[in-house]
C-alpha cells in the first residue's frame, strides 16, 4: 500500500514536471486553444465516474456519479469542439503577397 | 480470478496509451501547424480511455452510464459551438463543470468508504472536494460575471478578507478532523457547504480586468483537484491529466500575474477596482483629436502601423471592421501588426483567437516584447480599445497604482491614436497621462463605427486624391 502511494507521488511529479516543460513551449498566441484543451483533457475525470454510476455500490453513489459523467462529458464534447474550432482559425500569410 | 487481472491489466495499458496521447496533444499544440494534430491525439486518448473503463469487471448497469454521456454529449455540442466572443465565459464554466465532476466522485466515495478510510486518503479526499466546491462555485461567478449576468464591479466591504481566511481556515481543520477521524460523518458536508461558499465570497471582489489571472488559477485549481482525485482512487490517468492541467493553469497565472506585475494573493485579496478615483481632482487638460479623415490620412502616409487591441475591441465587436482596416492598410504596402499585451481581453489569448477569427493571419499577432522593440521605428500606434495596457504612468510614475506592470510602449510610436468613447479613466480608475501628450490624438467614437469611417476614407480616397 505504502509503495503504491509513492508510486503515485512519483507519477504526479514526473508528470507535473513533463506538463510544465511541454506547456513553457505553447505560445501565447494559443493560451485560449492551450486552456480549452487542458480543460477537456482534465474531463478524463469521467472514468472514475463511470465507474461510481456502474458499480452500483449505493443509490447516492449511483446518482452523484450519473451526474458527474454529464458534467465531464460536456467538457470532453464541448472542449474539444471549441479547441478544434478556434486552431482551424489561425492561418499564416499567403506566402507570396499580390 | 486470472481472467479478472488480465482484463484489469488490459485497461490499464490502455489507460498508458491515453496517457501518452495526452502528452503528445499538449506537444503537438506548441506550434499553430501541428496543434490541430494535437487535439486529435487527445480525442484519440479520450475515446481510448473511456471505452476501456466500460469493460471494467466491475460495472453491473450500464443505464446510468448511458445517460450520463448521452446528456453530457447534449449539453456539450451548444457548448463547443458559442460564439468567439462568448469563449471566456464558456471556459469559466467548463472549468466550473470540471470541479463539479470532482466534487461529486469525491463526496460519493467518502459516502462509500466511511469510516475505513486511510488518513493519506482522507487527506487528498478534503484536498479534493475544497478544491473542487471552491472552483465549482468560483468559477459559476466568473461565467456569471464574463456573462454580464452578474455585476462586472468588484464588491468589496470591510473585513472581507478577515471572513474569507477565516472560512478557508474553519474548512480546513473540519478536514482535519475529518482525517483523524472520518467517522465523523455529520462534517463532511459542513466541510463542502464551507468550500462553496467561500469560492463565491473568493470571486466577489473581483473586477473584469482580473479575470485572465483568476480564470488561470481557476484552470490550476480544477487540475489539481483532479489530480487529488487520482490518488483517491489510485488511477495514474487522472494524476497525469490532473498534473498535466494543473501545470498549464499554474503558468498561465504566473504570466498573467507577471503581465499586470502582480502577485496571486494580490489579485485575490487586493481589491484592485476600488482605487479612489483622483480624476475628480485633475484639471481638465488639454486633448488633441482626430475626425476619421485625418487619421485615415496619417494611417496611409505611415510605413509601419503597431495595432494594439484591447477589451475594448471586443466589446464593440470591432473586429471584423478592424480586419478591413489592415486589408486596405497592407494593400497601400503599409506594414501593419498586432501588438498584443498578454493580459487584454478576458482571459490568456482571448485577442489573438478574436482576431484569428477575422482572418488576420496568425504571424502578424505580435507578443509586446516584440513590438516594443521596434516601437521607435514605429510611425502609427492605433490603440483600439485598449487602455491600462499602454499607460506610461506603469512605466515612470511610482506613484500609479500600476506602476511597474509592464506596458505596451505606444508613446514611442511617432503618432500614437486612440479610439475611445470619451476621456472616462478606464478599468482600475487611473488616469492615462499617454492621453495629454503631443504626439498622441484621440479618435472619439464607438471603435467599430470609427474603425469603419476610416476604411470607408481609405477607400474613397483611393483612386487617388
Amino acid at each position: 500500500m505504502k509503495g503504491d502511494l509513492l508510486t503515485s507521488l512519483y507519477v504526479f511529479l514526473l508528470a507535473a514536471f513533463i506538463g510544465f516543460e511541454v506547456i513553457r513551449r505553447v505560445s501565447p498566441l494559443l493560451h485560449t486553444p492551450l486552456m480549452s484543451l487542458t480543460n477537456a483533457l482534465d474531463a478524463i475525470a469521467v472514468v472514475g465516474a463511470i465507474i461510481l454510476a456502474g458499480e452500483k455500490k449505493s443509490q447516492l453513489a449511483t446518482i452523484l456519479g450519473t451526474i458527474a459523467i454529464v458534467a465531464a462529458t460536456s467538457n470532453i464534447v464541448g472542449g474539444f469542439i471549441i479547441t478544434d474550432r478556434m486552431l482551424k482559425m489561425f492561418k499564416a500569410s499567403k506566402a507570396p503577397k499580390q | 480470478m486470472t481472467g479478472i487481472v488480465a482484463g484489469e491489466q488490459f485497461i490499464e495499458v490502455l489507460y498508458l496509451i491515453a496517457v501518452a496521447l495526452f502528452i503528445l496533444s499538449l506537444k503537438w499544440l506548441s506550434s499553430p501547424s501541428t496543434a490541430r494534430r494535437g487535439v486529435f491525439a487527445g480525442e484519440a486518448g479520450m475515446l481510448i480511455a473511456i471505452v476501456g473503463t466500460l469493460f471494467y469487471k466491475g460495472i453491473v448497469d450500464y443505464r446510468g452510464i448511458a445517460i450520463g454521456l448521452v446528456l453530457g454529449a447534449i449539453i456539450g455540442v451548444p457548448l463547443g459551438n458559442v460564439a468567439m466572443t462568448a469563449v471566456p465565459q464558456r471556459t469559466a464554466l467548463s472549468h466550473a463543470f470540471g470541479a463539479l465532476c470532482v466534487t461529486l466522485v469525491g463526496t460519493a466515495e467518502f459516502y462509500l468508504r466511511t469510516p475505513n478510510v486511510s488518513r493519506f486518503t482522507m487527506s487528498v479526499l478534503s484536498l479534493e472536494v475544497i478544491l473542487g466546491g471552491l472552483t465549482f462555485t468560483g468559477s459559476l461567478m466568473a461565467a456569471g460575471k464574463l456573462q454580464e449576468v452578474l455585476p462586472q464591479r468588484p464588491i468589496t466591504y470591510k473585513g472581507q478578507n478577515f471572513v474569507n481566511l477565516a472560512m478557508l481556515l474553519v474548512a480546513i481543520v473540519i478536514a482535519a478532523m475529518l482525517v483523524l477521524d472520518p467517522s465523523r460523518i455529520a462534517l463532511y458536508p459542513w466541510m463542502v457547504l464551507i468550500a462553496l461558499i467561500f469560492g463565491v465570497m473568493l470571486i466577489i471582489p473581483i473586477g473584469g480586468a482580473d479575470m485572465p489571472t483568476v480564470i488561470s488559477l481557476l484552470n490550476s485549481y480544477a487540475g489539481l483537484s483532479a489530480a487529488a482525485m487520482g490518488f483517491v482512487l489510485d488511477s495514474k490517468l487522472l494524476i497525469v491529466a490532473g498534473a498535466l492541467d494543473g501545470a498549464s493553469g499554474f503558468i498561465l497565472s504566473v504570466n498573467m500575474s507577471k503581465a499586470m506585475n502582480r502577485s496571486f494573493t494580490n489579485v485575490l485579496f487586493g481589491g484592485f477596482g476600488q482605487l479612489q478615483t483622483t480624476a475628480a481632482a485633475q484639471e481638465a487638460r488639454p486633448v488633441r483629436s482626430a475626425t476619421a479623415e485625418e487619421a485615415a490620412a496619417i494611417l496611409s502616409a505611415a510605413g509601419k502601423v503597431v495595432i494594439v487591441p484591447g477589451y475594448g475591441m471586443a466589446v464593440a465587436q470591432a473586429q471584423h471592421k478592424v480586419r478591413e482596416l489592415f486589408d486596405a492598410l497592407t494593400k497601400r504596402g503599409v506594414d501593419v501588426t498586432f501588438g498584443i499585451h498578454p493580459v487584454a481581453g478576458r482571459m490568456p489569448g482571448h485577442m489573438n483567437v478574436l482576431l484569428a477569427e477575422a482572418d488576420i493571419p496568425y504571424d502578424k499577432l505580435l507578443e509586446m516584447d516584440q513590438v516594443n522593440g521596434d516601437m521607435p521605428q514605429t510611425d502609427v500606434a492605433l490603440v483600439i480599445g485598449a487602455n491600462d495596457v499602454t499607460n506610461p504612468a506603469a512605466r515612470n510614475d511610482q506613484s500609479s497604482p500600476i506602476f511597474g506592470m509592464p506596458i505596451i510602449d505606444v508613446d514611442k510610436a511617432h503618432t500614437v491614436m486612440v479610439i475611445k468613447r470619451s476621456m472616462a479613466p478606464g478599468f482600475a480608475g487611473i488616469d492615462n497621462p499617454l492621453y495629454y501628450l503631443d504626439n498622441n490624438l484621440m479618435l472619439f467614437g464607438d471603435a467599430k463605427a470609427f474603425v469603419g469611417n476610416i476604411v470607408k476614407e481609405l477607400s474613397g480616397n483611393s483612386g487617388g486624391h
